[in-house]
């Protein structure tokens, strides 16, 4: 289910320039540097998921009835994780260490796999690229790019563990399986970082007394994103 | 006696399949030896560092909540909790009196048991309620391995097969299952038929972290084997 486009790197553009030599030669090591890479797609246009474009957006609706419809909603979410990593890291995050740098980089990374992933899952059934707007997060500093980061791995591990009884085919719940745990690390990860060695990790906000992560459904995940996503979604 | 609202919406009067059986006291097995593990390593003066004890606390607190709700699934059909022997025979002899060696056998159990669900969701398909909580739980234990891999110095995520452990075992618990096509290990940077390497410009570190790897029954029994005596 490869795309017809044979899509190549992921799309990431970086149209800011970096004011410290040292960090980009950091991002550039581990592949977010500032290549411009041509996505040869019909939505090349829009491909740059992070950029605030004005222009008008089409709404997107969701067929949650259908796996496709199920693995697009995994995809717009898997869009807005990458574009706000990508968006981030643009930055110069003050009060971040090297080594939270460097986390944050690498959750990066892994949610541009997933979207990318997804894309090429999905091929020519792909939700378009979606239009995000992260001007409500203060990105330049530390807290709020780490406590919005932890709000957007919560609710993808809630939103994944709600929408796995909803496919149809093992296969593709198999796959949903192997991404959510890796949410569920990042989201242990950003935790920690907030709040090192503490209970927040695994914190009774998110894991009820029978010790069970929150499942959400669509219909609740929606609109705790839709501040985020400019496309109106609907499902 | 229904408990609908304890249980998450699941209804224990209703006689579960043997199939579905079958698999929640495969989990409740990993259950058992995860809460008797946290619950010694707790309850041992000396062996948690006072600022690594809150972590361990929480994971107790939920590995015994686990066994609580996969109990109340399972009522007359659960199975016993088995007799567990912590050092394997003697290869973490020192399980509960040195720390390195608790944190390295904590991370074993909970990376494997991510693993272990992960394998399971497809064949609980029939049951969506419980297909929903095997992932609420499965979601649990990799927030724990996370923090437990971060507590070793480790990445929270699985680059390759990175685990740290004693080559055995870090092989066992991150290697491949049977069949390896359906069970790859973790280093696996194929998915769903579509290389990871021809979608992004990235090396092979970051594709297999993205995604974690399913393990079957056997296996998994296989490296719990040594834990358990009878």
């Amino acid at each position: 289910m490869r795309n017809g486009d044979g899509s190549a790197s992921a799309p990431l553009v970086v149209d800011r320039p970096l004011t410290a030599a040292s960090r980009r030669e950091f991002l550039r090591v581990l592949g977010l540097g500032s290549a411009i890479v041509l996505m040869p797609s019909m939505f090349a246009a829009c491909s740059d998921a992070t950029a605030v474009t004005r222009g008008r957006s089409a709404a997107v609706t969701l067929d949650l009835s259908t796996d496709l419809g199920v693995l697009n909603y995994a995809y717009a979410l898997e869009q807005l994780e990458a574009a706000f990593y990508e968006e981030a890291l643009k930055h110069i995050i003050t009060g971040c260490s090297s080594s939270e740098l460097h986390a944050l980089l690498q959750i990066g990374q892994h949610e541009i796999v997933h979207r990318e992933f997804l894309k090429a899952a999905l091929g020519s059934n792909a939700i378009p690229a979606l239009q995000m707007d992260f001007s409500s997060v203060d990105l330049t500093k530390r807290d709020p790019v780490f406590q919005t980061a932890k709000v957007f791995e919560d609710t993808g591990v809630a939103a994944y563990n709600g929408a796995g009884k909803l496919l149809h085919s093992a296969a593709y719940l198999v796959l949903a399986g192997k991404i959510v745990s890796v949410e569920a690390r990042h989201a242990a990860t950003i935790r920690d970082i907030l709040n090192p060695k503490s209970m927040d990790f695994a914190g009774d906000d998110v894991v009820d007394a029978n010790g069970l992560d929150r499942a959400l459904a669509p219909s609740a995940v929606l609109p705790l994103v839709a501040p985020f996503i400019v496309t109106p979604i609907s499902a | 006696m229904t408990n609908t609202t304890v249980l998450g919406g699941i209804d224990p009067e209703i006689a579960l399949p043997q199939d579905i059986v079958d698999v929640l006291n495969f989990a409740l097995t990993l259950e058992y030896l995860e809460s008797t593990f946290y619950d010694t390593g707790v309850g041992t003066s000396g062996l948690i560092p006072a600022n690594d004890l809150a972590v361990f606390q929480q994971i107790k607190k939920h590995e015994d909540a686990h066994v609580a709700f996969l109990l109340g699934v399972l009522g007359s059909a659960a199975v016993a909790k088995p007799t567990f022997d912590f050092t394997a025979g003697g290869m973490f002899s020192d399980v509960f009196s040195n720390y390195a060696t608790f944190q390295a056998v904590s991370q074993a159990f909970e990376d494997t048991g991510v693993r272990a669900y992960k394998g399971q969701a497809a064949n609980l398909m029939s049951q969506p309620d419980i297909l929903t909580a095997a992932l609420q739980i499965h979601s649990v234990e990799a927030r724990h391995a996370a923090e437990v891999r971060r507590l070793r110095g480790l990445d929270g995520w699985i680059i390759g097969t990175i685990g740290n452990l004693p080559a055995a075992v870090n092989a066992a618990v991150y290697g491949p299952g049977n069949p390896p096509a359906d069970f790859p290990a973790e280093d696996n940077t194929v998915q769903g038929g579509i290389n990871l390497t021809g979608i992004t410009s990235y090396g092979s570190d970051p594709l297999s972290a993205s995604f974690d790897e399913p393990l079957d029954k056997a296996t998994v029994l296989a490296i719990a084997g040594p834990f358990i005596v009878s």
